[in-house]
């Protein structure tokens, strides 16, 4: 098992005639994934490698039976097809889109939440891959193999290294929530995903600078998590006031710091890391 | 991007939010022929994007023109927290019977919108917010249904305004959230919101935070951009890299945020053996990044005098690490002899085996590869403090 995505899942990609959405169709389809359909407006009857394209979301799940949507639409278009795909009531939407403004993504999130049926996952993220089995976004499917550790993570190019770090043991489920103000999927939905899948063993958890959602995982974790967990926090030397690359990722005044973040985490029995390797290598322990 | 005092209050008067007259004043002169023009006594405050500049000196009362001079005088030219005072804020010095406190920001934890209202205003609201807690109203803001008259009034009086006032004050709420939507803001914040002794409610000061990814939509910010930015900076941005420049000795150059964050983390932690060698930058080349965005970047680290050693630090994803290898390649040889500093490099990921022979095969002095980010990051903090030393 996996959590949220599987070898049965069908995804459609909105945007899929772009040049960066049939550059990914291409990977999750040459990784195994069963891409089954595109959404652009306007374009229904194209096809992209032989994969049918609709006009809507609606249209493209009704043909095709999918399941899941990877959204690669650019920033402008970006909330309308969010709501497409939650009008739609796809049970999946994975937001690739780097740029949102967050006054949109708010919205978008509080229309999912209203609709009830559909998890958002980013935007700005690298989406979800459980390998061996679906792999939705652009997280690259042969870093790693399939294993018993999930993952979750705030950041991209992280997730690839700790899945690279921890290959020889293989992942469940790699989550990447993204890194902007708003996301659909917290750390803490993933924990609690993890929490009940009977084939995830031990969970990375990696957060960075901004916000308090470290924190808040941190007590989920001590109420809710029996399954170990490693923690890794980006940013301990970000001075305050300097966005480190993620619309989310600031220090502002006391709040949003690494050093809270581990404290708060370590206080709820998560064993950090202070880099990446060091990290993997607390996993290692806890797995041997 | 936050915003000076003036350019918020800017954007209030745009909008029809009451506030008190005034403007922006560059020179000594400018600021006492803007006081003469307002007439009667003025308040001279320092534009500088950090708090506590009251209690620095940056915010002086002047009853007339003389006045003006000596304290605009004094405020221009301040440095506050390290922030040089190039513009002074001069307004019509408002008779003032209360102090109030509103604001519109958005609440991450929540993933909505929040107001916030204390009729305590005129103080630092984290104070208010510890040491009296009852006194701040904070109401949830659905992002959907934002704030008309209705939820105006439920603010309002949570908050306890007085009766006599309360109309007026949900008026400019429902104005701030306008604000708060139209352009783009994360933060709407007045503080103090004042009472005059004729019965006006009025935007004493303003602090307003707007969010850059809609600036595709919102053509007018571009020109709150600050131009006392870094001279790097600006380069970096002109050129589409997402740039930030530190204080220390070791450029960086990484893909993906999460990943540089963490580089300037290890980077740092091995430089404490090395005498507190420390990175010089924040620099991600973005997860799809080109030979061509590679070598944009070593340029502008490389052009950063304060830089003695360079750090790439590459996990090809979508990135493939030849592309990279050719993009240090390129760099230097684009930069010619300029180039002088050690540029080590740690390369793993998708073609991480034909970028590293890329970048063996070329025999550069200057490059050095290694295989793990904990010893790329001890090897260019070792570099860093040598060059430093010898000089």
């Amino acid at each position: 098992m996996s959590i949220w995505l599987n070898s049965d899942s069908k995804i459609l990609v909105q945007g899929m005639t772009g040049s960066e959405g049939t550059k990914h169709t291409r990977r999750m389809v040459a990784s195994g994934a069963k891409v089954v359909a595109g959404v652009t407006p306007g374009k229904a009857g194209q096809e992209v490698d032989g994969i049918p394209v609709y006009n809507n979301v609606a249209d493209a799940m009704a043909a095709t039976g999918a399941n899941v949507s990877v959204v690669f639409v650019p920033p402008k278009f970006a909330k309308a097809a969010v709501e497409e795909a939650v009008d739609a009531k796809i049970p999946l939407c994975v937001v690739i889109t780097e740029g949102i403004p967050v006054h949109d993504t708010a919205q978008f999130f509080q229309y999912a939440v209203n609709a009830g049926t559909t998890r958002i996952i980013g935007p700005n993220c690298p989406g979800i891959i459980s390998p061996g089995q679906s792999n939705a976004g652009i997280i690259p499917a042969d870093i790693t193999q399939p294993g018993r550790i999930g993952l979750v993570s705030k950041s991209g190019t992280l997730t690839y290294q700790m899945m690279y770090e921890l290959r020889d043991f293989g992942f469940s489920t790699c989550v990447g929530i993204g890194g902007d103000p708003i996301i659909g999927t917290t750390h803490i939905d993933a924990l609690e995903a993890f929490q009940n899948d009977p084939d995830t063993d031990a969970i990375v958890m990696i957060g960075e600078i901004g916000g308090d959602a470290e924190e808040r995982a941190a007590a989920f974790i001590k109420e809710h998590v029996t399954k170990p967990v490693v923690g890794y926090v980006a940013g301990f030397t970000a001075p305050e006031g300097k966005t480190m690359g993620h619309a989310g990722a600031i220090v502002s005044g006391s709040s949003g710091t690494a050093a809270a973040k581990q404290e708060a985490l370590e206080a709820a029995g998560v064993k950090v890391g202070r880099t990446p390797s060091a990290t993997a290598a607390l996993m290692r322990e806890i797995l041997s | 991007m936050d915003l000076y005092e003036y350019q918020a209050k800017q954007l209030f008067g745009k909008h029809q939010l009451p506030i008190t007259s005034g403007d922006v004043c560059e020179t000594v002169d400018q600021a006492v022929a803007m006081a003469e023009s307002i007439g009667g006594p003025v308040v001279v405050k320092a534009q500088v994007k950090t708090g506590g500049r009251g209690k620095a000196g940056g915010v002086k009362l002047a009853k007339n023109s003389e006045e003006t001079r000596e304290v605009a005088t004094a405020i221009l030219g301040m440095d506050i927290k390290g922030h040089m005072v190039h513009k002074v804020l001069v307004a019509d010095a408002a008779d003032i019977a209360e102090e109030y406190y509103v604001s519109f920001l958005l609440d991450r934890a929540n993933r909505c919108f929040l107001a916030m209202a204390s009729v305590e205003g005129g103080v630092e609201i984290e104070e208010v917010a510890v040491n009296n807690p009852d006194a701040l109203a904070k109401i949830r803001v659905d992002a959907l249904e934002g704030v008309g008259s209705e939820k105006a009034r439920e603010i309002v009086e949570a908050a306890k305004f007085p009766e006599a006032i309360r109309a007026q004050v949900a008026d400019i709420l429902v104005t701030l959230w306008e604000i708060t939507v139209r352009e783009d803001a994360t933060l709407v914040e007045v503080n103090p919101l004042v009472l005059t002794p004729t019965g006006e409610v009025l935007a004493l000061d303003g602090k307003v935070t707007i969010d850059d990814n809609a600036a595709f939509r919102q053509p007018g910010h571009a020109e709150f951009a600050d131009s006392a930015i870094d001279p790097i900076e600006a380069r970096a941005k002109s050129l589409h890299l997402n740039y930030v420049k530190l204080d220390g000795d070791v450029g960086i150059v990484g893909n993906g945020a999460g990943l540089v964050m963490s580089t300037l983390d290890v980077v740092a932690y091995a430089g404490e053996e090395f005498g507190g060698i420390k990175p010089a930058n924040f620099l991600d080349i973005g997860g799809g990044a080109s030979a061509e965005v590679m070598a944009n970047g070593l340029d502008i680290v490389l052009n950063d005098p304060d830089v003695q050693a360079v750090f790439v630090n590459i996990f090809g994803g979508i990135t493939a690490c030849d592309a990279v290898a050719n993009g240090i390649l390129q760099a230097i040889e684009q930069l010619g002899d300029s180039v002088t500093k050690p540029i080590v490099c740690r390369i793993d990921g998708n073609n991480a085996p034909e970028g590293r022979k890329i970048l063996q095969d070329s025999n550069h002095e200057l490059i050095e590869l290694v295989d793990t980010m904990d010893a790329a990051a001890r090897k260019v903090a070792e570099l860093a403090a040598a060059r430093k030393g010898a000089k």
